[in-house]
């Protein structure tokens, strides 16, 4: 369908032009390779003619090409024999014998445009189509053993050793665990941590293995090299000039890109996946109700049948609302007002300097936060509160909340002027035409107009709010209690999943795999939030359309 | 061929208007923008109660001149306006001026259509509410229905008031901008080319409502559209290269324009 679209939308220098370039020295490029009268003398192409000015550039190239063809294999049989090759350095030797093969694949097209037939495509096509037969073959090969070496070597390591170590004293087949610690102690001997009693069956198995990984090191090296330079003669044999190389790279190029956005999805998929999974197995030990509304937490203490009862998982809900509350408590109207003062009031250079010191904030990292939060602000509430006459914890939920509402400023202040600046102008000068004053219009008139992307904007504010680990743990505790008190030490969602999984754990227990629950009732929640965000940040695009 | 370097100072003199209502009058007024001298000693009288409109080439000013008239210029960085704009005998410049007040006496329709995103009812209200207008909810609703029916949209829209005003046409649109300037009941409205978004027959009836409202109004409306001027109004200003050139009633600019550049533009020689 494209393709002859294509190749007649590309339009032909008209013939006194092309005269006239060439005889200023400067061929025309299309020219050099849709040119239909054979010119003898005239150069087809730059790269072309540099070659043929110079025989001795030309002689270099061609001893480099053919050293890289000489030295590369060599290089594998003397090297490949006394040592592992790093699969580093073979992924950077077939990307250097593609660069190569891209300037062969561009000279061959040249040279198969003899002046007869047009080019489909330009010379470069053809260098990528060539180069891309010479690295897609090879590192797809080299991918897959990389994949299945272990389990061929441990198919043949396992093969190779007697029976007598593979059974039991009673002569039955030993079970898969024992197999795998066996086969693991084979490779321990072979990296050389040799235990003092190993079976001579063992060391042997060990040597064994090491061969086996050698031997698959140089096939690999030599597979690699052999398909790369078949890939790339069977590509430089099919080049004429009405091959479409520009299509086929356009398609690989499509599918590289296609592959990108994939491994995205993918990897979003296989997070949310294992939270899932590891979530059911935690389900299997306490009840969802128990979990989603028990009103104790207490993961250390969690022995003896009423397990369930330890995980409700209320007061880390609670405690996370209610730092993420005070946080927007505070960041909501700073960010706001500071939006509202950037972009109407502030003089121009004034907000040139002030807004990026502004988004700063957005950049400290959040363990600064956290020390700032523990060592100034807490003990700031807690000598206010004494003067007040309040029972202020050295670890509140509010010193944490108010740090991080400080943090989220940004996020507040940054969108909410982006959606603000976006308000049609017509808008605010109709609202002045009728006498308002400039807080009147920004009152009535800019700030509803703009409510759905500040409202966007409050709400990625408070998934980071939500999401936020540092502070909490460095200011507000580790204590799950449920309070609505902000002077009280709390704990969040993130902080548990932080104190569950750090040490050493037996990753079964449902003490570990709590954290995994807790990850996933938290993902859900911040996707949500998120998606109400999108579905209020698009309804503010229809607005003015 | 019309010699465009010719120097226009003083050609006309200030076009007075001895013995009328005089709404504004304009003495020696200049504009600059930044370093840029956009209009030039313009000086003139506007009637009370009737049409003026500006014309000219784009450029010429005439946008210009028309924001100066309620301050809307004072929004623009950078831009100075020098010289004397009396409104029924006050310097609008003058320090003491609420440029609030002002611009409640003097409206403004926007070339585009801006109703805010609120909705129709909203929208008329918005004027009288900041102003403090009506004083109980009826009254507000009376202004409501008054200034729809004389922008002759009361029918069009009285099934529903409470849908958003950014959901009508294009020409329902400007009408209702129209409803929310005389809102206010402004004794001037100025229009910055009300019609150049409006399709033809929405055109009309903006045209109509502006000769209905002209009785009760001072209208003052620029125009790139020669005919409408004609059609609409009763005295012509013609703006070019940021001096007055030529102002007129409309009937004597169209009929037997003194300067010849006048008469170049409105036969289409140039513009």
């Amino acid at each position: 369908m494209k393709l002859p679209k294509a190749r007649v939308s590309r339009p032909r220098s008209p013939p006194e032009v092309e005269g006239a370039d060439s005889e200023n020295g400067r061929p025309d490029r299309r020219e050099a390779f849709s040119r239909k009268e054979p010119g003898p003398r005239k150069p087809r192409f730059p790269e072309a003619s540099r070659g043929k000015d110079s025989a001795v550039s030309r002689f270099i190239a061609f001893s480099f090409h053919c050293g890289l063809f000489l030295v590369i294999p060599a290089s594998v049989l003397i090297f490949g024999v006394k040592a592992r090759m790093d699969t580093l350095i073979l992924i950077c030797v077939i990307l250097g014998l593609a660069a190569v093969m891209y300037r062969m694949g561009m000279a061959r097209a040249l040279r198969v445009g003899d002046g007869t037939r047009p080019l489909h495509s330009t010379p470069v096509y053809h260098g990528l189509y060539v180069a891309l037969w010479c690295v897609i073959p090879s590192l797809a090969f080299l991918l897959l053993w990389l994949m299945f070496e272990p389990a061929i070597v441990r198919g043949l390591v396992l093969a190779s050793l007697p029976d007598s170590v593979l059974s039991g004293p009673d002569g039955q087949p030993l079970s898969a665990q024992r197999i795998q610690l066996i086969y693991t102690e084979i490779g321990n001997v072979a990296n050389g941590l040799v235990p003092v009693d190993s079976p001579a069956a063992l060391m042997e198995a060990s040597a064994y293995k090491d061969r086996l990984h050698l031997l698959g090191n140089r096939g690999t090296w030599a597979a690699c090299l052999a398909i790369a330079l078949g890939g790339t003669a069977w590509a430089l044999s099919r080049i004429t000039p009405v091959l479409r190389t520009r299509n086929k790279v356009e398609s690989v190029f499509r599918a590289f890109i296609l592959m990108c956005s994939g491994l995205a999805i993918l990897t979003t998929l296989g997070i949310v996946l294992s939270l899932v999974f590891e979530s059911l197995r935690f389900f299997a030990h306490v009840s969802v109700t128990d979990f989603l509304f028990g009103l104790h937490w207490s993961p250390q203490t969690a022995t003896g049948p009423d397990v369930s009862k330890s995980f409700g998982a209320v007061p880390l809900f609670a405690g996370t609302f209610l730092i993420a509350g005070i946080a927007l408590v505070v960041a909501v109207p700073i960010g706001l007002m500071s939006a509202i003062y950037m972009s109407e009031y502030a003089h121009p250079r004034f907000r040139a300097v002030a807004k990026p010191l502004l988004e700063v904030l957005a950049g400290i990292p959040t363990v600064v936060y956290g020390f700032f939060a523990a060592l100034a602000i807490a003990p700031l509430f807690r000598s206010l509160g004494e003067q007040l006459g309040l029972d202020v914890s050295s670890e509140s939920a509010l010193a944490a909340g108010v740090v991080m509402g400080v943090m989220i400023v940004p996020f507040v202040s940054s969108l909410s002027d982006d959606v603000i600046s976006a308000v049609p102008r017509s808008l605010r000068e109709g609202s002045l035409g009728l006498g308002a004053t400039k807080s009147e219009t920004i009152r009535r008139v800019v700030i509803p107009a703009a409510l759905p992307g500040i409202v966007g904007g409050v709400l990625l504010a408070a998934s980071r709010a939500i999401g936020e680990t540092m502070i909490v743990v460095m200011a507000a505790g580790m204590a799950a209690r449920l309070t609505a008190n902000p002077f009280e030490a709390v704990t969040t969602v993130t902080v548990q999943i932080v104190t569950l999984l750090v040490g050493d754990q037996e990753f079964d227990s449902p003490k570990t795999l709590a954290a995994f629950a807790l990850g996933l009732v938290l993902f859900c929640l911040t996707l949500i939030m998120n998606i109400v965000a999108l579905y209020v940040v698009r309804k503010y695009r229809e607005q003015y359309d | 061929m019309i010699d465009q370097s010719f120097h226009y100072e003083g050609v006309t003199g200030h076009p007075r208007l001895p013995g009328r209502d005089i709404k504004f009058s304009i003495n020696d007024v200049n504009v600059y923008y930044g370093p840029k001298h956009a209009l030039k000693n313009v000086g003139l009288d506007i009637a009370s109660r009737e049409v003026t409109a500006f014309i000219g080439p784009s450029g010429c000013g005439k946008s210009t001149f028309l924001r100066s008239l309620n301050r809307m210029n004072d929004l623009i960085d950078g831009c100075r306006v020098e010289g004397q704009v009396l409104i029924e005998g006050e310097d609008i410049y003058a320090p003491e001026v609420d440029v609030v007040e002002l611009r409640a006496r003097v409206g403004m329709v926007f070339q585009k259509p801006n109703p805010f995103p609120k909705s129709i009812y909203e929208n008329v209200a918005y004027g009288p509410r900041i102003h403090g207008i009506a004083r109980s909810r009826d009254e507000l609703d009376g202004i409501v229905q008054s200034s729809l029916e004389r922008a002759g949209l009361w029918k069009e829209v009285r099934d529903r008031l409470d849908a958003p005003g950014t959901g009508l046409s294009g020409g329902q649109q400007q009408r209702l901008c129209i409803a929310r300037a005389i809102a206010v009941s402004p004794e001037v409205i100025l229009m910055d080319e009300p019609c150049s978004a409006l399709d033809p027959i929405a055109t009309a009836k903006v045209e109509e409502l502006i000769d209905e409202l002209s009785g009760n109004y001072t209208i003052i409306i620029v125009t790139h559209s020669m005919q409408q001027a004609a059609r609409v109004s009763q005295r012509t200003a013609f703006f070019h290269l940021g001096y007055l050139i030529e102002c007129e009633q409309t009937d004597v600019i169209f009929m037997n324009p003194q300067h010849p550049l006048t008469q170049g533009y409105i036969t289409g020689r140039f513009g």
